[in-house]
């Protein structure tokens, strides 16, 4: 038990206390366990040094758009695929499935010279638009709404409720767990991608956390990369905490994902 | 036939965005491997010269052997460490939403944020690790300095980054157990050992060959530690075939190589992913 607690949150408190210490005390052989001068300033300097404000924006604009594309593209097209039927309606749902089989990286070539093609590089949505093929949401949402009994959708016909309103107003509100599982996934996904990001946007104002914290790395002074460090993974933990239970019982009931 | 016009305008979204960033880079991907292409002409078709080039690039062999390296060993920790950590959890009585909280931590973490901390923690001098070493008394290490051990010290990152997955998978599965297994196994007279190998084991394959094979397939695109640690040193040790590609595409300006290069990655990686489809496919 405590070779865990010692493996996981040791290393996350070591860098937080770090970040505290001035540079020269941070470069001391052997280190202070706690600093011996404490400056917690630090967070603050790190903050206007990397301009990191900007940088939480960008991501935050990536990681909302995001989400709120892959609802809007995967939600109607679930909903087509599980209760609409069309003709090919399987070979559609196939040709996404199939996708899944493939590796991201291989990929990464033809979509950025797509994104390119499209004048898109160095825009958020050369992230959301991407972002949203993803078969992995049409799946977990068609699997949902195949359990919603006929009855309950035939009901809101007879009403007079269109598809669109038979959607909005039946369908969704009962998705709600699966909608929380699929929109926590996607902000995640989104605040933690590194590759594409870097290559998407090359212009460094418009780079997100990651991008812009391994550009710096290499010239920030140790005491403000570490505190640049903890701030960029704070809101991650923080989203943890808060939604724990949807995220781990998205992880094993929601199928796996790699 | 209302009904099918609605329903394709429900999937138009999808079907665009599937179209453009899915199917069509697909089949792009594939004819860029035989073209060599400057965005000023036309693409010339080339053949297999953009293989050619790459198995005559010394590092493609050395990319390969590294990448093949990091997944084995990936493999062998990645996949014990979340074994062992998800069998003492299912027999732990108390505080596992804290220790399930723990290990999940280090997953929501941005990879470039994991990748420059332990950049800080394997600093031979004021490290951590050679500051716990030292205080043990035992013999201080190189970490990504040397090239021997370079890529076992990624290794480790990504396995502390990612273990949480794998883990909660995995005692998710053993929970479904029936205890009465146990109890009879324990009435043979069977000890840890041969419970875990009789009962825990065949119990739950499904999902240990499923975990395995999506390990086997993130890995083999290991590319943020390796980009951010060491940047494929020291002296190569540590270059994987994404870092390649990243270097033909995006510092040689050599898209028609790098595609041909994705067609390697993609060739090998569709096995496991196909083994890995039709394990999930049997299983439901």
């Amino acid at each position: 038990m405590l070779i865990f607690t010692a493996a996981f949150l040791v290393p996350l408190v070591w860098v937080v206390l770090g970040a505290m210490k001035p540079p020269a005390e941070l470069a001391r052989v052997p280190p202070t366990i706690l600093p011996e001068t404490w400056v917690p300033e630090t967070y603050a300097q790190a903050w206007n040094y990397m301009d990191l404000g900007r940088f939480f924006l960008n991501t935050l604009v990536v990681a909302i758009g995001a989400w709120a594309v892959q609802l809007a593209v995967a939600v109607p097209a679930a909903y087509a695929l599980s209760k609409l039927r069309p003709l090919l309606g399987n070979v559609i749902l196939g040709l996404m499935l199939a996708t899944l089989m493939l590796p991201a990286a291989a990929l990464l070539v033809p979509m950025y010279l797509t994104i390119s093609d499209l004048g898109l590089l160095n825009s958020p949505a050369a992230i959301w638009l991407p972002a949203a093929a993803n078969a992995f949401n049409i799946y977990l949402l068609k699997r949902f709404f195949d359990q919603i009994p006929r009855e309950l959708l035939e009901a809101a016909t007879i009403d007079g409720a269109g598809p669109i309103r038979t959607l909005i107003n039946i369908v969704l509100p009962i998705s709600r767990p699966i909608l929380a599982v699929v929109s926590i996934f996607a902000v995640v996904a989104a605040w933690k991608d590194f590759i594409w990001p870097l290559l998407v946007f090359s212009d460094p104002a418009k780079q997100t956390l990651s991008v812009a914290l391994q550009r710096f790395a290499p010239d920030t002074p140790i005491n403000l990369l570490l505190a640049g460090l903890v701030l960029a993974g704070l809101p991650m933990v923080a989203l943890f905490l808060a939604f724990q239970r949807h995220i781990l019982a998205g992880l094993t009931a929601g199928g796996i994902k790699g | 036939m209302r009904r099918h016009l609605t329903a394709y305008g429900f999937l138009s979204g999808a079907l665009v965005v599937f179209a453009l960033f899915s199917w069509y880079p697909i089949v792009r991907g594939v004819t860029l491997s035989f073209q060599q292409v400057n965005f000023v002409t036309a693409a010339d078709w080339v053949g297999w010269s953009n293989f050619e080039r790459l198995v005559n690039d010394p590092q493609f062999a050395i990319a390969w052997r590294n990448t093949i390296a990091f997944t084995a060993i990936a493999l062998v920790l990645g996949f014990g460490v979340p074994f062992v950590t998800a069998v003492v959890l299912n027999e732990l009585r108390h505080a596992k939403t804290y220790f399930r909280l723990v290990v999940y931590l280090p997953v929501m973490l941005p990879p470039v944020v994991t990748a420059l901390l332990w950049k800080w923690f394997y600093d031979p001098g004021p490290g951590l690790f050679n500051t716990v070493l030292r205080g043990l008394g035992l013999p201080e290490g190189t970490w990504l300095d040397s090239g021997r051990i370079a890529l076992v010290s990624l290794v480790v990152v990504a396995t502390w980054a990612n273990m949480g997955s794998a883990t909660l998978i995995y005692l998710a599965a053993l929970q479904t157990i029936p205890g009465e297994l146990y109890e009879a196994a324990e009435l043979d007279g069977a000890g840890v050992l041969q419970r875990i190998r009789h009962v825990t084991i065949p119990q739950t394959k499904f999902v240990l060959l499923m975990l395995a094979l999506l390990q086997v397939v993130a890995t083999m695109q290991v590319f943020t530690e390796p980009f951010i640690m060491t940047g494929g040193g020291p002296e190569d040790s540590t270059i994987t075939v994404l870092l390649l590609l990243y270097r033909y595409a995006f510092v040689y300006n050599d898209f028609g190589t790098a595609s041909a290069l994705s067609l390697m990655l993609f060739t090998v990686l569709g096995v496991f992913s196909a083994l890995y489809l039709r394990v999930t496919s049997r299983e439901h």
